[in-house]
């Protein structure tokens, strides 16, 4: 006979919030490191890219070279930043030996993934919104459709979240959580339609711009603010859900295998 | 009913360590146990697998009723851990730790706040809760464990050598406190490497050699299984050699202190009437070393010449 069981929902209700709680306010913690580089990063761009430059490039898709970057810029933070938080915090929490604390707890791993990923999400979208006001000072960005902008940043959150996981699971030092982010992602965002539109690029280059899920991040978010886009914005929907419904179950199954945590 | 049931329980690790070879081991509700072993026995790879932070090659385990495989939740839900190394976010300050070790329970916030705050009185730590954990002393991380353990009012606290570098006045309050807890109904499994630790405090004791349980009794049955003991006797005034006590190993350490081994069979009250007839003052009087650690030794020489031998 098994003794009185106590509600694994409200265990879970609780944890989760916990975490939650927990992730947030180590993003507040480390403002200085959280939300003001973004911030910083995203003025320097704006004024050489947007106004020293962008002055001499002309209108791209319609618009003012300050505001075609925009969108762009604000996703890079999310991207960024969404990854970044997951991976250095998880991460640090093996390092530092603290996973255990969730381990030991009643509370499943794919529980702890959604803790983490909340996050990561929730990093994203401050640093988005700081990078969107610090784009505000510099120039007016039009919002075609707020539901799209709310959907494509959240996904690609999501998204990048849970590749800042996927990363932290495998890293054994901090060298293997800098690698993927410096050596991957950045060029990726860079070559993903940020600061361009692939019309420009020629025939090859365009074919290889279209294996980039960047790029269909950075045009959906885009086509929420300015309605313009250099891919099919269902399409762009359809990527990003996949992704995030692949890389959930992947990063779950890694953990309910103990890989990189359990010996 | 039983806190803790294991049958069977192996482990091999990915290096081809067999860290546990078949172990059977129970544990009954309100017991205070001492799982003992010198180091690299399998202790800590127990602990792990109980806690799901080492996943097991064979075997069940079962805490309050509750397998491991199947109802690892609720199992977890009945278990504290204070580790043997300090894992908590240095970073962060003493009574957050607490109260969101709490929430990882489902504990609800207003009560881990309240909950913080009495088992941070009680482990003399309350002033300490705006501090960040980094900063605390040795002492003050291991009770800080300990209080983390607690928050969530486990059935069954697991130790692993709580005590390990902490002060002698420090490890008393904490034998103290742990007694108290257990007297509470709290079960309790201590690893400890001080056996005066586990002697005074545990009522039931496991020791583990080589991934296999080769002890496994009652404190006072395993103390009783002791053959010899070694005394140590203050003169009262300094002699030249040793007393003449036939029958009986003896050893002078200095001109004041004479070593005597006593058997089973040998009796303590003969030693003192040959010495007074011999006029020898016996000023006082201790074990040469803690008994448990004397039969410990003993078991666990025993089997590394049984395995030489083997091998």
């Amino acid at each position: 006979m098994e003794a009185t069981a106590p509600s694994l929902a409200h265990i879970h209700r609780i944890g989760l919030k916990t975490i939650m709680r927990r992730e947030f306010g180590r993003i507040l913690r480390i403002w200085g490191q959280t939300l003001l580089p973004p911030a910083v990063t995203a003025t320097l761009y704006f004024i050489i890219f947007g106004s020293l430059i962008g002055r001499r490039i002309g209108p791209m898709g319609g618009y003012d070279y300050m505001q075609y970057i925009a969108p762009g810029l604000i996703m890079m933070a999310v991207i960024t930043n969404s990854y970044g938080n997951v991976v250095s915090s998880f991460f640090g929490a093996k390092f530092g030996k603290h996973i255990e604390e969730l381990l030991v707890a009643p509370l499943p791993n794919w529980l702890i993934v959604i803790g983490y990923i909340t996050g990561g999400v929730i990093r994203g979208l401050l640093v988005g919104t700081v990078v969107t006001c610090v784009a505000l000072f510099f120039t007016h960005i039009p919002v075609e459709n707020p539901l799209l902008v709310a959907g494509s940043v959240l996904l690609t959150s999501v998204v990048f979240a849970l590749g800042g996981f996927f990363n932290a699971i495998f890293a054994k030092n901090f060298d293997q959580i800098s690698w993927f982010p410096t050596f991957i992602l950045t060029p990726m965002i860079y070559l993903g339609g940020v600061f361009y539109s692939v019309s420009l690029l020629p025939e090859w280059a365009q074919r290889l711009s279209y294996a980039n899920p960047i790029l269909y991040m950075v045009n959906a978010f885009r086509h929420g603010f300015l309605g313009t886009s250099d891919v099919n914005v269902g399409l762009a929907f359809a990527i990003m859900t996949a992704f995030a419904i692949a890389m959930f179950t992947l990063v779950v199954t890694l953990m309910n295998r103990g890989t990189g945590i359990r010996e | 009913m039983k806190a803790l049931s294991i049958r069977g329980l192996t482990k091999t690790y990915g290096n081809g360590v067999q860290a546990l070879r078949g172990i059977d081991l129970d544990v009954q509700e309100g017991d205070f146990f001492a799982l003992l072993g010198p180091n690299g026995a399998g202790k800590t790879t127990i602990i792990g697998i109980i806690v799901s932070l080492v996943t097991k090659s064979g075997g069940n385990v079962e805490v309050f009723g509750y397998d491991i495989d199947r109802a690892l939740a609720h199992a977890k839900s009945c278990i504290g851990l204070v580790p043997q190394e300090i894992n908590f976010n240095q970073f962060e300050k003493v009574f957050t730790i607490i109260v969101n070790q709490a929430g990882f329970y489902g504990i609800p916030r207003r009560l881990a706040l309240e909950r913080a705050e009495r088992y941070l009185r009680q482990l003399q730590l309350w002033d300490k809760r705006d501090q960040i954990a980094r900063s605390l002393s040795g002492g003050m991380k291991r009770r800080l464990m300990i209080a983390r353990a607690l928050v969530h009012e486990p059935r069954l606290l697991i130790l692993d050598e709580p005590t390990a570098g902490v002060d002698i006045e420090i490890r008393r309050s904490m034998w103290a406190f742990l007694r108290g807890i257990n007297e509470q109904g709290t079960t309790i499994i201590l690893t400890t490497h001080y056996l005066e630790e586990a002697e005074s405090l545990c009522r039931n004791i496991a020791i583990i050699d080589g991934g296999r349980i080769i002890e496994n009794d009652s404190m006072a049955g395993v103390i009783r299984k002791l053959s010899h003991e070694t005394f140590v006797l203050n003169l009262r005034c300094a002699i030249a050699g040793p007393p003449p006590l036939p029958g009986y190993v003896s050893r002078m350490t200095d001109d004041h202190t004479l070593e005597v081994e006593v058997s089973k069979e040998q009796s303590l009250n003969d030693i003192f009437a040959r010495l007074t007839q011999g006029g020898f003052e016996v000023a006082s009087m201790r074990n040469k070393v803690n008994r448990l650690e004397e039969l410990f030794m003993r078991l666990v020489e025993n089997r590394g010449a049984a395995s030489g031998q083997r091998g």
